[in-house]
């Protein structure tokens, strides 16, 4: 069986799920069971402890691997704070780490990120950095003790697909870590595309959230993660960048030569 | 240079001859294109854009879609205190209409923000007019420091102050600012806005980039609807939002468009804005400013807001008053001005819920 170990959880499937744009809490569970989701990643902003009804906690499965996230944090410093409010509050030691002071483009801060991680890895947090591609901070994550790195595809709710493909694909060559592509994904064949390229898992909102039918777009996320996972494995033939010539060019060269 | 040298740059543009020009298939143009320019803000305001409302409507709904959800944030506001000390001709606060006023004490502030968290919201927009003498700095700050207790962000729409009042009330747990300049244009400005420390224009004006200085984590702008051209005006306001969104990129920026409603006194706005205007502008500046939040205010009516949510608003006011201590023990008279949606919170929620979105009352904590 394939299985994802990260962050002291065993995962078996590879789409993680985004919370914050749905059109009810409600649909969540639907959504969950659906698509047979396993982490689900929630913008502890939003979370309202002392609201029994509006708590999105509430409708997310005891059995599902929470992620909250500080969504919010424009510095190190408040995303530390949100994690520590996180896990003070029971969400467990899981945490996706959002730094982003462009609320134009929605674009982590790299920097702030890492100095984010390196205080979470420390105190025990299974960190999960949202980052640009970028592979020197990749690495410096890495280094300071990032669970994952979570390299964007293209920015936050574009839909626009792998349009960082070249850089993802080179973390996910050098970089010893699962590399989950989070965000940009905008259809089930991009996130297939992902996961076929060695990605280790692809976690999607929008995409889903703002679908017209969330739960079937979520089952059909999960399904292509499922096949582009099992293309990766099956390990494809190299892609040819001309057709094989029947008459090869190199025919001429003989054993003996 | 401030917005203030930017806008004079600008402001003596014959609007009204660029607006006409405007053809319907530059619109058209202006409408397929992924970034929208300042000179395609404008095009989308001319009359011609208006002849393709529904175009404009679904590409505003997609990109609303794509950047905020299927989600619409709740807010309610709290007058604190409506002494004034400006005489705005169109304001129920205004100096010189005679009516009890009243600033709530501290203790009655939190009674009545212990009410309004009874309700679930969790932000709140704390309001006064502008007497600093009745509602100090110092007051906002020890209000705020009670009402963290109850909600996980409090907003502040008072009157304009220097950047160290607004750091003092950052420091205290204020996090967002609303501040709307009311009339872009210098000199119908100056007319309505009689006597008082409101005639400094470009005080006013400022207020939002001291407010992001100060690290305000949302600041939103309007211009009050009514006073003057709504084309030339609204045009301002989205350079105004934009200006501070591109030096601030990490404050939230957001717009309200508060169409004028009736008021004591005897005002009666010098031009009406009519629903399909309000919508284009909502439109115009969605296509203009994608990550922008939208917000809605009870001064419209329940079926045009609700209308409203897919055209790409964000936030909605829900089970406001807008008389200070109108929760505690008011008697409906003497507010600012008068309410329109007067749905208490739990049936906004619904009607959201009801029109595909999701009413989030809490999208913010204290850290």
């Amino acid at each position: 069986m394939d299985i994802l170990k990260i962050g002291g959880q065993e995962i078996h499937n590879r789409l993680f799920l985004g919370t914050g744009k749905f059109a009810s809490d409600a649909l969540i569970p639907d959504v969950i069971k659906a698509s047979g989701v396993q982490v689900v990643t929630v913008a502890l902003r939003r979370v309202d402890f002392e609201n029994e009804q509006e708590n999105m906690l509430n409708y997310i499965d005891k059995e599902c691997v929470l992620m909250p996230n500080t969504s919010g944090a424009r510095t190190a410093d408040e995303a530390v704070r949100i994690a520590r409010i996180a896990r003070a509050a029971g969400c467990g030691n899981w945490v996706k780490i959002e730094v982003i002071k462009d609320n134009k483009y929605l674009l982590p801060d790299n920097y702030e990120t890492l100095k984010t991680t390196e205080i979470l890895a420390r105190e025990g947090f299974a960190v999960f950095p949202y980052m640009s591609p970028d592979l020197m901070v990749a690495r410096q994550m890495r280094d300071a003790g990032a669970a994952a790195v979570m390299p964007l595809g293209s920015p936050i709710g574009s839909n626009r697909g792998l349009q960082t493909r070249e850089l993802v694909r080179i973390l996910i060559d050098e970089i010893d870590l699962p590399i989950i592509v989070d965000a940009g994904i905008g259809r089930p064949s991009e996130a297939a595309e992902a996961m076929e390229m060695g990605a280790a898992a692809v976690l999607v909102n929008t995409a889903i959230a703002v679908a017209d039918d969330p739960v079937a777009m979520a089952a059909a996320f999960s399904m292509a993660v499922k096949a582009g996972r099992q293309g990766y494995l099956a390990g494809p033939g190299a892609a040819k960048l001309y057709a094989e010539a029947s008459s090869p060019l190199t025919g001429f060269l003989r054993d003996s030569d | 240079m401030g917005f203030y040298e930017i806008y004079n740059e600008i402001k003596d543009t014959d609007f009204d001859r660029l607006l006409k020009e405007v053809t319907v298939q530059q619109a058209d143009r202006v409408i397929g294109d992924n970034t929208v320019s300042e000179t395609g803000f404008l095009n989308l305001l001319s009359p011609a854009a208006g002849e393709r409302l529904e175009t404009m409507a679904r590409k505003a709904h997609h990109l609303t879609l794509k950047n905020f959800g299927r989600v619409i944030g709740l807010y309610t506001p709290m007058y604190l205190s409506d002494f004034c000390t400006n005489e705005c001709v169109y304001c129920g606060f205004n100096t010189k209409n005679p009516m009890r006023r009243r600033t709530l004490s501290v203790a009655e502030v939190e009674r009545e923000g212990r009410m309004i968290a009874g309700t679930g919201l969790r932000h709140l927009l704390i309001l006064t007019g502008e007497a600093p003498h009745q509602a100090s700095v110092e007051y906002l700050a020890e209000c705020t420091g009670r009402l963290r207790k109850y909600f996980s962000s409090v907003s502040i729409e008072v009157y304009p102050m220097e950047t160290a009042g607004y750091q003092a009330l950052v420091a205290a747990g204020v996090d967002g600012m609303t501040v709307y300049q009311e009339v872009y244009d210098p000199e119908i400005y100056d007319r309505l806005h009689i006597k008082g420390p409101k005639k400094n224009y470009r005080f006013r004006l400022n207020a939002p980039e001291r407010a992001c200085q100060a690290g305000m984590r949302t600041v939103n702008l309007g211009a009050l609807l009514g006073l003057a051209d709504w084309r030339s005006e609204v045009f301002a306001l989205g350079l105004h939002a934009k200006y501070l969104q591109d030096k601030y990129p990490d404050t939230e920026i957001s717009v309200s468009f508060p169409r004028i409603r009736p008021a004591a006194g005897q005002f009666r706005p010098a031009v009406e804005v009519t629903d399909r205007e309000l919508v284009q502008m909502i439109l115009a500046i969605r296509l203009f400013l994608p990550r922008a939040g939208i917000t809605l205010s009870t001064r419209e009516n329940p079926d045009f807001r609700d209308n409203l949510i897919r055209l790409g608003v964000t936030k909605m006011s829900a089970g406001s008053c807008t008389e200070v201590g109108g929760r505690l023990d008011g008697d409906g008279h003497d507010g600012q001005f008068e309410i329109s949606d007067t749905r208490s919170v739990a049936e906004m929620k619904a009607a959201i819920l009801q029109n595909g979105y999701q009413p989030v009352s809490k999208d913010w904590l204290v850290i």
